[in-house]
């Protein structure tokens, strides 16, 4: 697929996530996760895992599910430990001659970055050290949007959240992201990758699918813009997506077998402000006498892309 | 054997009985093995650590298929097990004290998503202070989570009530999980005779696991684990709660033909020399035995004590037990607690059997005894304490206190 | 038995709902009409449209079916009108226009 991709093809396949859900306007979310079921193969089965979340309750509302796939919600911050379960099951039926020889099942579960990188990180790290084979999927928008917009350790530093509000003597949110998924690459799982909605979906697409039919455990990290929590206008959400890989505030890479392969490198690396500025979010951080506050962003995304650049290098 | 009643025993027993002596935790990993179920996720935590290690021991020698799942918690055990149960396979897992807390949250799911998954539970004092030594503060911490608790006197009992525990759970008018309890290291780790079932009888007993809906059911999707607003939430509740009454026959059932297969018989609780019985000990698990044992001495001076061990706590059977103490016609009873509840007033077996008898009109007069606390030896002599208090209560010669501690220093 | 979600509703006595809350149905959502949260809606006009599919895998409530490699009308059913399809489009085939 990597070199004859067809957004034509991808888009021919059938659609997982029926409509009627009740994610708001212009969801980054539900985006993403039509993107990754497009990653398996037609006719293939799956069970889809899903963390509490606005995911959760907004696409399982009893008795409305989007799900065209069997579809199994537990709690907040076992969506790992879940899935283990449910692939295990899938193994044992099989070999006990319990479900047909033909029959092939895919099991790939959805978290967001509260349950993925703060109150799922346990059952996460544990599902992946396992080697169950399964697929996770970290929908990062970058704070507790369920809940009223609570910063979590994935939500970049300075943003304006509101346990983290930017007032007379707070800049927003004191620290800075959570590299999760280098964090899980350090599992030495099979396939590990990070990425966002381009243009043709090109990188999202080939992703979710080699995650999907890598054996073993695999995780996707995919940032996914909240327009609410982002504050932003919905309809531009494929511009900061675009600006947020173009500044390298959200670099696309994966890591193959433990081989870091960084998938974009831009030609010109823009400057952080680019991002920032359409978010509401950051809006504190425009006035006058914060341009040191922007220089310290700037600062930081630079050594992280520097340190991915050197991971990349060397394999 | 207590339990050996004379109805079973005129019918053709189905299974052959193998003698041998092993410990509470051998005999729910024998169990195991017999039954074989499907998935097992858990995390290892005294005194219930043997029966994972057992069954992974029996895996590894290829005498079961089951699937073990190493999990990194027990808060994963559960989640994993609900996952798996979901999905279509016969579910078990083990745990004790803090790791039955820490599943807490995943109880209710387990029992909210009606799915029969088979708990060992090892019952340990729950922290602080940390201690490894029994009583019923994890099981009563989990009594309002929707499972079935069945309590366990010795290690036969523990091997009998697992074996009863899948048919109970897995029935369609049931769809709940079940929680089988012994007392750790007291039953869990204590060798005794034991009479075992062959393989081929527990098979069949148990029989195969067949849901209707599963994850796994090819084209056939199904959602598990809504988001409900309050138009159906209550409505799911009030389900299962008649679930829960609904398991109060199927356990009689299944009691019933557990006894055509072995001969020993059970019911919601066991009355051990009860016919006559003015001065009553209810209790639960291992210091049954103890109680029994006082109860015989006693009766040979002529003091008419007896027993009321209760084996199933979850349903509670409160019309049951207050016909019991109705019918015996008791002057006074004591209510043991291995717990306490920290509500000013005694533990829950306390508050549940004292609101059985008010609503069944059985007033007789009860004291609520706190006992056996993180493992606090519980002997004859304070049965023959308890009994003496009882008559004087009876008597009228003192006020019954409202809650009282056994073998404590003060 | 498979689950008819017509026989859901909030005045179903406790006794009709699903064991569990299980759903034995799937994609039952689309009968949820979230079409009428909409406060703009997008029009696509024919003559400019190439075909390109831009506009389909960015939509966040499945209502840009592609059918044969063309996408098909928009589900006004389901469409909240966040507008993202308009934007993308590079043909400017897509308008949103105030309800």
């Amino acid at each position: 697929m990597n070199n004859n991709y067809s957004l034509k093809t991808m888009m021919n396949r059938p659609e997982r996530l029926a409509p009627g859900h009740r994610m708001c306007a212009g969801c980054g979310a539900t985006i993403g996760v039509r993107a990754v079921l497009r990653g398996l193969h037609e006719g293939d089965r799956a069970v889809i895992g899903n963390a509490t979340g606005c995911l959760e309750v907004s696409s399982y509302m009893y008795p409305y599910t989007a799900w065209e796939d069997s579809y199994i919600h537990n709690a907040f911050e076992n969506a790992g430990a879940t899935l283990s379960g449910v692939e295990t099951a899938y193994k044992v039926l099989k070999r006990r001659g319990k479900l047909g020889e033909g029959e092939q099942f895919k099991f790939i579960t959805f978290g967001g970055d509260g349950g993925t990188y703060d109150i799922g990180f346990q059952s996460l790290s544990g599902a992946m050290e396992r080697g169950h084979d399964m697929v996770y999927v970290c929908y990062d928008n970058g704070a507790y949007m369920n809940t009223g917009i609570q910063r979590s350790s994935a939500t970049p530093m300075y943003a304006d959240t509101t346990t983290t509000p930017a007032g007379k003597v707070s800049a927003g949110k004191v620290q800075y992201r959570k590299d999760l998924s280098a964090i899980i690459a350090e599992h030495y799982v099979p396939y590990v990758a990070q990425t966002t909605f381009t243009r043709d979906f090109r990188d999202l697409h080939r992703k979710a699918e080699t995650a999907i039919y890598t054996e073993g455990p695999a995780f996707l990290n995919i940032m996914t813009p909240c327009p609410r929590g982002w504050r932003y206008e919905t309809s531009r959400i494929m511009e900061i997506c675009r600006l947020a890989v173009e500044t390298c505030y959200w670099p696309l890479f994966e890591v193959v077998e433990g081989k870091w392969i960084l998938n974009y490198q831009p030609k010109n690396k823009l400057p952080i402000e680019d991002f920032l500025r359409p978010q509401g979010r950051f809006k504190h951080l425009f006035k006058p006498g914060n341009e040191e506050l922007i220089g310290r962003f700037q600062e930081e995304v630079d050594k992280r892309w520097e340190d991915l650049l050197y991971r990349c290098s060397r394999t | 054997m207590n339990h050996t009643d004379k109805n079973c025993k005129t019918i053709q027993m189905t299974s052959r009985e193998i003698r041998d002596r092993m410990s509470g935790n051998e005999a729910v990993a024998y169990a195991i093995r017999q039954i074989d179920p499907d998935v097992m996720p858990a995390f290892p935590i005294t005194p219930s650590t043997e029966i994972p290690q057992m069954v992974s021991t029996y895996i590894a020698n290829g005498e079961i298929g089951t699937e073990f799942i190493p999990v990194e918690s027990e808060h994963s055990a559960m989640s994993a097990a609900i996952g798996a149960e979901a999905a279509g396979a016969r579910t078990i897992t083990a745990t004790s004290s803090a790791g039955l807390a820490l599943m807490w949250e995943e109880l209710l799911l387990a029992a909210s998503n009606r799915l029969p998954v088979v708990l060992a539970l090892v019952n340990r004092t729950l922290s602080g202070p940390i201690n490894i030594n029994c009583d019923h503060s994890d099981g009563m911490g989990a009594r309002d989570t929707g499972w079935i608790q069945i309590y366990a006197e010795n290690n036969q009992e523990a091997y009998d009530n697992y074996i009863q525990a899948f048919p109970i759970a897995e029935d369609p008018r049931v769809h709940l999980p079940v929680m089988i309890c012994q007392d750790g290291f007291i039953t869990s780790h204590a060798v005794e005779n034991i009479s075992l079932l062959e393989d081929d009888a527990v098979k069949r007993f148990v029989g195969q696991y067949e849901p209707e809906e599963f994850l796994l059911n090819p084209g056939r999707p199904v959602s598990v684990g809504p988001y409900a607003v309050s138009d159906y939430s209550m409505e799911a509740k009030k389900g299962q709660e008649d679930a829960m009454e609904r398991a109060g026959s199927v356990i009689l059932e299944t009691a019933e033909r557990f006894c055509r297969m072995s001969g020993r018989k059970y019911g919601f609780f066991e009355e051990y020399r009860m016919e006559d019985a003015e001065y009553v000990l209810l209790l639960m698990g291992s210091a049954a035995g103890t109680a029994k044992a006082a109860v015989d001495q006693l009766r040979q001076q002529g003091i008419r004590a007896g027993v009321l061990k209760l084996r199933v706590f979850r349903p509670f059977p409160a019309a049951e037990l207050a016909e019991a103490i109705r019918r015996c016609g008791c002057r006074a009873l004591a209510i043991l607690d291995r717990c306490e509840s920290y509500n000013g007033v005694g533990g829950p077996l306390g508050s549940e059997v004292t609101q059985a008898l008010y609503r069944a009109k059985v007033y007789t007069e009860t004291v609520n005894y706190i006992y056996g606390l993180a493992g606090r030896d519980f002997t004859v002599e304070h049965v023959f304490g308890i009994v003496d208090e009882l008559r004087d209560v009876a008597d009228g010669k003192v006020l019954p206190p409202d809650h009282k501690y056994i073998g404590l220093r003060s | 038995m498979r689950t008819d979600i017509r026989n859901i509703t909030p005045s179903t006595p406790y006794t009709g709902l699903t064991e569990g809350l299980q759903l034995y149905a799937a994609g039952t959502s689309r009968q949820f009409m979230s079409g009428e949260w909409r406060t703009s809606t997008p029009v696509l006009d024919m003559e400019k449209c190439r075909q390109c599919l831009l506009c389909a895998p960015v939509c966040p409530d499945s209502c840009i079916p592609v059918a044969d490699g063309k996408r098909q009308a928009f589900d006004y059913d389901h469409c909240k009108g966040c507008g993202i399809c308009a934007a993308v489009c590079p043909f400017g085939a897509i308008a949103m226009t105030e309800d």
